[in-house]
């Protein structure tokens, strides 16, 4: 059990610099984690910490202990690789007792844990078989399984999913969050897919280009993007942007004038916003927040327009609607019951309650 | 639908053999090949049968006709002997068996020690960081330009300094660092880019497990290279096996001479005995044979070592 702190910590390979200053402090027993674009630097930080990657600038501390020049196996941490990385030539019984031989643990000690780990995973039966005849879902638990029998301080898993299929990864996803509930042991854990990072993270931390964009919980992130980034790369289908957009005030009732589109600002975002009266902007919206107007939310203030349907897609719980206006394509989310057709005019309410506005040159929420 | 459900059934030896599958023209095209490539096994193998059926014959009978007439009745036990073998080997003159002990104290250090330490030397190269790391490497490989002729005078001159030849307690001591040196370039260039292909991660999580360098080394890398290692056991083994003028060099004749030096031996104090010297032939063959035989399946993946991952 322990915490983990990042202070002002740069990966440079010549030239290029993976990690930018980061700053995090992960509070013992939380489940955080990295996620962004490949190339982001999230690995990277992550193998930092494993002390995998020499730290070019500032400190990692695991608990008190500043660790940048503790061997990785001093550090006591435990890994779980994308490819998972068993030992081919070893039983899956020795892959788990690999770990606990090297530090001379009793045997019964071994033993014990060993088959109590299996169990828990439900891989008691496979613990003769070598990785090769297990399937994709068995190594990732095997993995796992090699990770929790070593009893670690913290638990890093680089984007453990990637090689399942997609009914598999569900599975594994919760699979890994009740692990988390069960262990209470710090999780931090790598992943580009940010369905994952939502599903799994009680914080995430969004990275860009080894810069940290935003840090916080699932539901704040989707609900208060700090730039243009965090808000297109969290939630799918992303949040529909419209670039030059104006903010007009007229009778004291204030717009946003995407060009084609006029919609009523919530009142009390005005004081908010009036700095940026008459300035071009951003204007954000989720696809869940745009609906046909028979089956819009109870209980929103909606502002209708109308738009072309250009693509239509059945989901069977909601229809995802590609709709156009002046050149420019968005998505709604509608009601699997709303009466759509391709090449049709339709009207479409704004639930304008939810939409964020960013600078256009800063592209910071505002 | 109904074909893609009927097809997996049907055996993989029906649909080459005989079924819709199989591809005519493919195999006319290729009968040229098949016929050059049984041509060139033949031609291969015939000169070998011819020595092993000489081994077994009497004196008389190879005197006086040629090989291949025992296939007129091959399984006329009464004309093959074994009488030439237990000369060879038993007959304190020719002392075969003297020999065949030699070359196994020569060639089995003769094999491990270059393998150890190339073995040693690609996990360095593959996994460990120091400065100058390629530079050595290319310059080890490089090393592979040089021909051993080259080499005599002057490591001959260096083990004489150092009291390492003519050793009466160590014996083999210079032929086996003589072997040793001249292997090394080759098995290290082969183990290190066979090392250096195993998966990076495979490593990692050792290190996080807990693994010092050495333990890497010897309980993943090692195991895990088995299929170029076995590939250059047979290498190396058959090379110092088979090697006469290295020994001639560094051990020369007398009592610690190996089979080949035996052998050249009989070639000209028994160049008519034919009955013998096929016999005397074989018994230098025989393991060899075993060891290629017992490490074949390693051999061609050894020789794919790097390209493929084992």
């Amino acid at each position: 059990m322990a915490s983990v702190t990042y202070r002002n910590v740069t990966k440079r390979w010549g030239d290029v610099e993976a990690v930018k200053d980061l700053s995090i402090e992960i509070p013992d027993g939380e489940f955080l984690v990295f996620v962004g674009p490949s190339g982001c630097g999230k690995s990277t930080s992550l193998r930092m910490l494993a002390g995998l990657e020499e730290i070019t600038e500032g400190e990692i501390l695991i608990g008190d202990r500043v660790v940048n020049n503790v061997a990785p196996k001093d550090r006591d941490i435990a890994m779980v690789f994308q490819s998972y990385a068993l030992y081919p030539h070893m039983t899956v019984y020795d892959n788990m007792a690999f770990g606990l031989r090297l530090r001379r643990t009793p045997k019964q000690v071994i033993e014990e844990r060993v088959r109590e780990t299996a169990a828990s995973l439900g891989i008691e039966q496979l613990l003769d078989r070598r990785p090769r005849q297990l399937s994709g879902g068995q190594r990732q638990r095997v993995a796992l399984g090699r990770a929790i029998v070593r009893e670690p301080a913290v638990f890093l898993l680089d984007e453990p999913l990637s090689n399942l299929d997609a009914k598999l990864r569900v599975e594994a996803r919760a699979f890994i969050s009740k692990l988390h509930q069960r262990l209470g042991t710090t999780f931090i854990y790598v992943t580009h897919d940010q369905t994952e990072a939502m599903t799994m993270g009680q914080r995430i931390a969004v990275l860009r280009a080894g810069e940290l964009m935003q840090i916080d919980t699932p539901t704040n992130l989707y609900d208060h993007p700090n730039n243009v980034f965090v808000a297109g790369f969290i939630g799918s289908p992303a949040m529909n942007f419209f670039d030059n957009s104006a903010l007009t005030e007229e009778n004291g009732v204030m717009h946003v004038d995407t060009g084609f589109f006029r919609l009523e600002v919530p009142q009390e975002r005005y004081d908010r916003y009036r700095p940026y009266l008459g300035k071009k902007v951003i204007f954000g919206i989720r696809p869940e927040n745009i609906d046909h107007p028979d089956y819009q939310p109870a209980g929103i203030k909606p502002s209708l327009t109308e738009a072309n349907v250009d693509v239509v897609e059945e989901m069977g719980h909601e229809k995802i609607v590609y709709l156009e206006e002046g050149g420019k394509t968005f998505l709604a989310r509608m009601d699997p019951r709303a009466h759509v057709t391709v090449g049709q005019r339709t009207s479409v309410v704004f639930n304008m309650a939810s939409m964020q506005l960013f600078d256009m040159d800063t592209e910071q929420a505002i | 639908m109904t074909t893609t459900a009927v097809t997996p059934k049907k055996s993989p030896l029906s649909t080459t053999a005989q079924g819709p599958g199989f591809n005519w023209r493919r195999f006319v095209l290729r009968i040229p090949l098949h016929i050059s490539l049984l041509l060139l096994v033949i031609a291969w193998i015939l000169p070998t049968v011819g020595l092993l059926i000489s081994s077994f014959r009497t004196r008389e009978d190879i005197m006086s006709d040629g090989w291949w007439t025992v296939l007129e009745n091959p399984l006329d036990f009464t004309q093959y002997t074994l009488e030439n073998y237990d000369s060879v080997i038993n007959n304190p003159n020719y002392d075969m068996a003297r020999a065949f002990r030699n070359s196994l104290f020569i060639a089995i250090p003769a094999t491990f020690f270059p393998l150890f330490f190339a073995a040693s030397a690609a996990y360095a190269f593959s996994w460990m960081e120091f400065p100058g790391r390629n530079t050595v490497f290319l310059v080890l490989v490089g090393m592979l330009v040089v021909p051993l002729q080259l080499t005599f005078i002057p490591v001959l001159r260096l083990f004489n300094d150092l009291g390492i030849t003519n050793n009466e307690y160590l014996p083999y001591l210079s032929i086996w660092i003589a072997h040793t040196g001249y292997g090394l370039p080759y098995a290290i260039y082969l183990l290190r880019n066979y090392m250096g292909s195993l998966p990076r991660e495979i490593f990692e999580s050792a290190f996080l497990d807990g693994c010092s360098h050495w333990t890497a080394f010897l309980r993943l890398a090692l195991p895990l290279s088995i299929p170029a290692i076995a590939s250059l056991v047979i290498f190396q083994f058959l090379w110092v096996w088979n090697d006469l003028l290295v020994a001639l060099i560094y051990v020369g004749g007398g009592k610690y001479a190996p089979l080949t030096y035996a052998l050249s031996g009989l070639v000209n104090s028994l160049g008519q005995d034919w009955h013998l010297l096929t016999a005397a032939a074989f018994v230098s063959m025989a393991l060899p044979l075993v060891v290629f035989l017992a490490l074949q399946r390693y051999f061609v993946r050894g020789i794919l070592a790097g390209s493929v991952k084992g």
